[in-house]
Parts: C-alpha cells; structure tokens; sequence
C-alpha cells in the first residue's frame, strides 16, 4: 500500500499546456502515473501529444472528471491564478490537488485551505515538489528514477532533502514520499502524512524532515509521542540561519526565540524520534534501524 | 518585507487608522522645518526595521525646532543592533493616559489569521505575553478585553487596521501602542507592518534595496535567493532545504558558513556564474561549497555550468572551490569536472566530507 496516491489514481493537470506543465506530464507519463486529461479554459477541446499518449484539455476539473474519472488533479498555475484553481479543484470535488506552485500569496493559501474545510479535497502544498508512491504513481515533480518501492515513508518540507534522503536510502525503496512544502500555511502537515504512515501496513519506517519556521515540527514530535508506533527518524534544516531573515521558502524564518531548529529538534528527540545532525547521518540512523 | 514605522505610519492612515501628524526627515535641518510645521512637541523617531529604539537612544522628544534639530542631528547615522539610521519621523507628540495593544497576523498552526489585543501595550510583545488576549480575526471584538465605551473605538481602529491587512496583503499589522490620549482619542502611536513578498505582483511596494546589503542588493537584481552571513565559506546549492543543510554542515566542520545562495532547479551555467560572482565577491569568502543534488536538473550540466562559469569569470575567481554533486548524472558530472583540471576546484563525494575540505580550506588561508 502507499498513502493519498497509488496505482488507481487517476491525473489530471491543471496548466498542463505551459511549459512547467507539459515537462513534467512528460515525466510522470514515463514514470507509469495514469495521467488522463489536462485543464486549461482557454484551450478546452484541444489535446497535446507526448511521446505515445496525446491527452486531452477539459474547460474546467469538474468535465475532466466526468470525461476521466480522474481523482487527483496536479497544479501548474502561475501564483496569480493558483488561489482560484485550487478551489475551483475542490469545488469539482477532487479528492486530491497537489499544489506544486512557488509564489502563491499566503492570502489566497488561506482562502482556499478555508474553503476546503467540511469538503473532500487534500491539499498538498503549495511550493512542493509533490507526492510520489514509488513504482505506482508520480504526481508532480520529484524525480521516479531516484528510488524504488519498499518500506519507508517519508514527509519533508524541502524538496531536494527529500530526494537526498531518497537516495540515500534507496536500496530500503519507499512506500510514499511526500514533498509538504515550505510555505507558511500548507494543505498537508507532516502530522496528516504521519498519521497515514502508521495506518499503512506497508510503511516500517517514517522519515521526517523539516526546518526553521512555525511549529509545525513540535506538533509532529508531540503527535508521535502520542499516536505513533512505528520508528520515525528526523532531520531539521536551519541550525545557523540568522534571526528575521526568511532563507528560501516563504516559510523559513526564525521569529524572535520561535521556529528555531534547536527547539524543533530537542522536541522530536523528547518524543522518541531519532534525529540525525546531517542528511548522512539520518540516513544512517533509520539503516541502523531498518537492518536490526 | 518588514516596513520601517514612517511605511506604516502612511498605510494606517489611508485606511483610516488614527495617527499623529508626521513628516520623514533626513538631515537635522528637515527635521528643524518639520518640527516648527507641527508646532509644539515633537518626537524624533530613527527609523530602523528593528526593535529596542527606545533603549538605544533612538527616540527623543523635542520641545522647539532648534530642539528638534539637535535630536536629529544626534540620532541620523546612529547603529541600532546593526541597522544605520538614515531618516527620522518627526511626529506631534500626544499626552498619554494609557497605552494598549492591537495585531493582526497570520496563525500558521491554525492555518488562518488572528487578532490580538491588550488593555497593556507599549512594551516587548514577550514582556505582555500573559495579558494578551486571541481572537479568530473574523470574530475580532475588543470588549473581549476593554470597558465598553473604549471597545466600540478599539473596535473601529481595528477594523481600519483589518482592512490594512487584506488589501496589502499583509502578515502582520501591530499597533504598539494604540494610545487613549488625556483628551480622549484612540491613536495608533508606534506600528510594525510586515507584507507577504508572495503577493508583491498586485501591490506596487516600496523596494527594500536601500536599507539592504550590498552583496544581497547586487544578487537581488540578478534574480539569486541570496542572504548574507558572518562566516568565511561561500555556500552555493540548490533547493532552500539543502541549502539551509549545506550552511549547518559546513557549521558542524568547524568553519562558519558566509551565506545562503539557493540556485533553483534549473542552475545554468549563467546562474551558476552570477551565483559564484557574487559569493567571490564577499571579501570575507575563504573558500566556496558548492553542493547540488541533481533531481531534475542533471549534475553533467551543472559541472559543465561551472567550468564554463569560472571561464566567464576569469581573474576574479580567486577562491577554491569545493564541489560536491549527487544524483541524476552524478558520474558524468564528476568526469567533467576531472577533465576540466581547473586548479580552483576540489571534487567531493559527500555532504559531510566536502563541508571538511571546504573548512579546512578557509581555515588554511586566514
């Protein structure tokens, strides 16, 4: 099994005929997701070809369901128009939108998690790489070709900790790696991934990365200690980020004595979560705790 | 963005939040003019995006103009927590009878905005943290916290401010302190703004460079996610994630890291050369790491973006550089790299062990 993404699912793409979009189809075709449609307003009626599939393009999500069946929708929008397509996603009643754009103002996030509450929809992101059940489906832009499917889970906010790790590890392979994202207010928390993993038969272990900002890592750590029987294994990033200065992601910043990785770490490790002082040596905790 | 207090001060008082009459001034002489156009006493505020003014001398209350002047003259080019400062706001001053506070500000745990409200302000928001009542910002009501009389006031300031925080597309307005002056007025005396740089496409903003660094001035206008530290090892990476882990690595080695550079996915060669031109041109910079996972962008475009790129740079590459590539193409980008026998650069094959040569290297040069 993998968690909110498996073989089943079925893909559309919002922004599918930009050149983000179309890359990235490219990919997840290649990487075996069954991708069904794009959706752009605009060009409704048209199709784009890939390499042995042409796909096509549906006026709104609610069509390219009805026409596909599809269950998850990937978005491709500029950050202008993020926050409308989101909820016109959740609207159509999409159980899964995977929010891969950069830039979206926090405004519209907060609009559109608002409007998600009380219906169907996860949200991942937005600012994420997306979501990745080895083997079964990609949906956005993490690399297939990195690891293979096998037994741990993992959540990170940052995109390319995330593939690091999965290298690092990739003869254990992963049953789901979820990209989060990095900005102040997300659809999915590593709570929401790490309640699933350990609902999941087929997840041993549970990778958790974060950094500096908010206190989303505490959350998770007091979560474990609470709900979590399986081995989880942390790393946080931002040890020597100043005071004040956002270092990236949106999200990114120590304010005043909070959000700061000292505290983040010093939470997980009171919850029992094992957490490593680089990507290495994280790596090397959950091996040591995957060969015992 | 943070905005300086004078920002503030003018947004508050286009959305109707009550403040006092003000002028920016910029020369003891402008704060002279200022002063005798309000009349009476003035405060003389230095303008500077950081907290603890007051304590360091950056605040005066001035008398008469030629008071006014002097005030000016003494807190211009003043260094407040390392912040130059290049303007005052001369303010009228306001007999206070008590001091409150009021925020607006976005709850990332909840996922959503709050407002906040004391019947005692004007201090450090961690000095009140106890007598500071939250409220969902949609259910914001301020006799939650004050006399009735004195809540339908707050009540109307607040929702000045809450229309500040949605039409600028802010993530925190603070008034500190809203003041009852002795003749009865509610006004905002001291505010903090802070605008999400997420929304800047539909506002136009003032820019932030002037109070920048130069080295972060320089980077912005080349479109590089680039922050200035203390250390002497230059950081370049990409994804802010493992830039964030390549700073605390190279922190672990013993050396301290001199800035975060996040490159992005696509890391041309242009990229990878103005990122290396701006790192090398911190004179602090000892060494450089520069540490890509390649996912997407492959590590054989990357090798042959730096090659190409210390070509550009020529005679202004004078650093060693400490190179560490993983993932897609790895091995064809390490090929390039030997290949290419560039003096300058050492290549590493893990995080942990490039950050030591990167430490020993700026170690060895000081």
């Amino acid at each position: 099994m993998a968690i909110f993404l498996d073989e089943n699912s079925r893909v559309v793409v919002q922004g599918m005929t930009g050149s983000e979009g179309a890359k990235h189809t490219r990919r997840m075709l290649a990487a075996g997701t069954k991708v069904v449609g794009g959706v752009n307003a605009r060009k409704a009626g048209t199709s784009v070809g890939f390499d042995d599939v042409t796909l096509p393009v549906y006026g709104t999500v609610a069509q390219a369901m009805a026409e596909t069946g599809a269950t998850v929708s990937v978005l491709f929008v500029p950050p202008a128009f993020t926050g409308d397509a989101v909820i016109e996603a959740i609207d159509a009643g999409i159980g899964l939108a995977v929010v891969i754009t950069e830039g979206v103002p926090v405004h519209d996030t907060a609009r559109f998690w608002a409007h998600a509450q009380g219906r169907s929809t996860r949200i991942i992101g937005p600012n994420c790489p997306g979501i990745i059940s080895p083997g079964r489906s990609n949906a956005g832009i993490i690399p297939a070709d990195i690891t293979k499917p096998g037994s741990i889970g993992l959540v990170s906010k940052s995109g390319t900790l995330t593939y690091q790790l999965m290298h690092e590890l990739k003869d254990f392979g992963f049953t789901t790696c979820v990209g989060i994202g990095g900005d102040p207010i997300v659809g999915t928390t590593h709570i929401d991934a790490i309640e699933a993993f350990e609902a999941d038969p087929e997840t041993e272990l549970i990778v958790m990365i974060g950094e500096i900002g908010g206190d989303a890592e505490e959350r998770a750590a007091e979560f474990v200690r609470d709900n979590v029987s399986k081995p989880v294994v942390g790393y946080v990033a931002g040890f020597t980020a100043p005071e004040g200065r956002t270092m990236g992601h949106a999200g990114a910043i120590v304010s005043g004595s909070s959000g700061t990785a000292e505290a983040k770490k010093l939470a997980m490790e009171a919850a029992g979560i094992k957490v490593g002082r680089t990507p290495s040596e994280t790596a090397a905790l959950a091996r040591a705790i995957l060969t015992s | 963005m943070d905005l300086f207090e004078h920002e503030a001060r003018d947004l508050f008082e286009r959305y109707g939040v009550p403040v006092p009459r003000g002028f920016v001034a910029d020369t003891p002489e402008s704060a002279r003019e200022a002063a005798a156009e309000l009349g009476g006493t003035v405060v003389v505020k230095a303008q500077v995006k950081t907290g603890g003014r007051g304590k360091a001398g950056g605040i005066k209350l001035a008398s008469t103009p030629d008071e006014a002047f002097v005030a000016a003259a003494a807190i211009l080019g003043m260094d407040i927590k390392g912040h130059t400062v290049h303007e005052v706001l001369i303010t009228e001053a306001s007999e206070i009878a008590e001091e409150y506070y009021l925020s607006f500000l976005l709850d990332r745990a909840n996922r959503t905005f709050i407002g906040m409200a004391s019947a005692t302000g004007g201090m450090e928001i961690e000095e009140m943290a106890d007598s500071i009542t939250r409220m969902p910002a949609s259910a914001f009501d301020a006799s939650a916290v004050f006399s009735t009389e004195i809540a339908a006031e707050v009540n109307a300031v607040a929702s000045a401010l809450w229309k500040v925080f949605v039409a600028e597309d802010a993530t925190l307005v603070e008034v500190n302190p809203l003041a009852r002056t002795k003749d009865g007025r509610i006004i905002a005396l001291d505010g903090k703004v802070t605008l999400d740089d997420n929304a800047a496409f539909r506002h136009s903003r003032p820019t932030d460079a002037a109070s920048g660094d130069p080295l972060e001035v320089r980077a912005a206008e080349k479109g590089l996610n680039y922050v200035k530290l203390d250390g002497t090892v230059g950081v370049i990476g990409n994804g802010a994630g493992l830039v964030m882990s390549t700073l605390d690595v190279v922190a672990l080695a013993g050396a301290a890291p001199a800035n975060f550079l996040d490159i992005g996915g696509g890391a041309s060669a242009q990229v990878m050369a103005d990122g290396l031109d701006v790192v090398l041109s911190d004179p602090s910079v000892r060494s450089v790491f520069v540490n890509v996972f390649g996912g997407i962008t492959a590590c054989d475009a990357v090798a042959g973006g730096i090659v190409q790129a210390l070509g550009m740079l020529g005679d202004r590459a004078d650093k060693p550089l400490v190179v560490r590539l993983d993932g897609n193409n790895a091995e064809a980008g390490h090929r390039i790299l030997d290949e290419a026998r560039h003096p300058l650069i050492t290549v590493a094959h893990t995080m942990d062990d490039a950050a030591g040569r990167a430490a020993a290297l700026a170690g060895k040069e000081s």
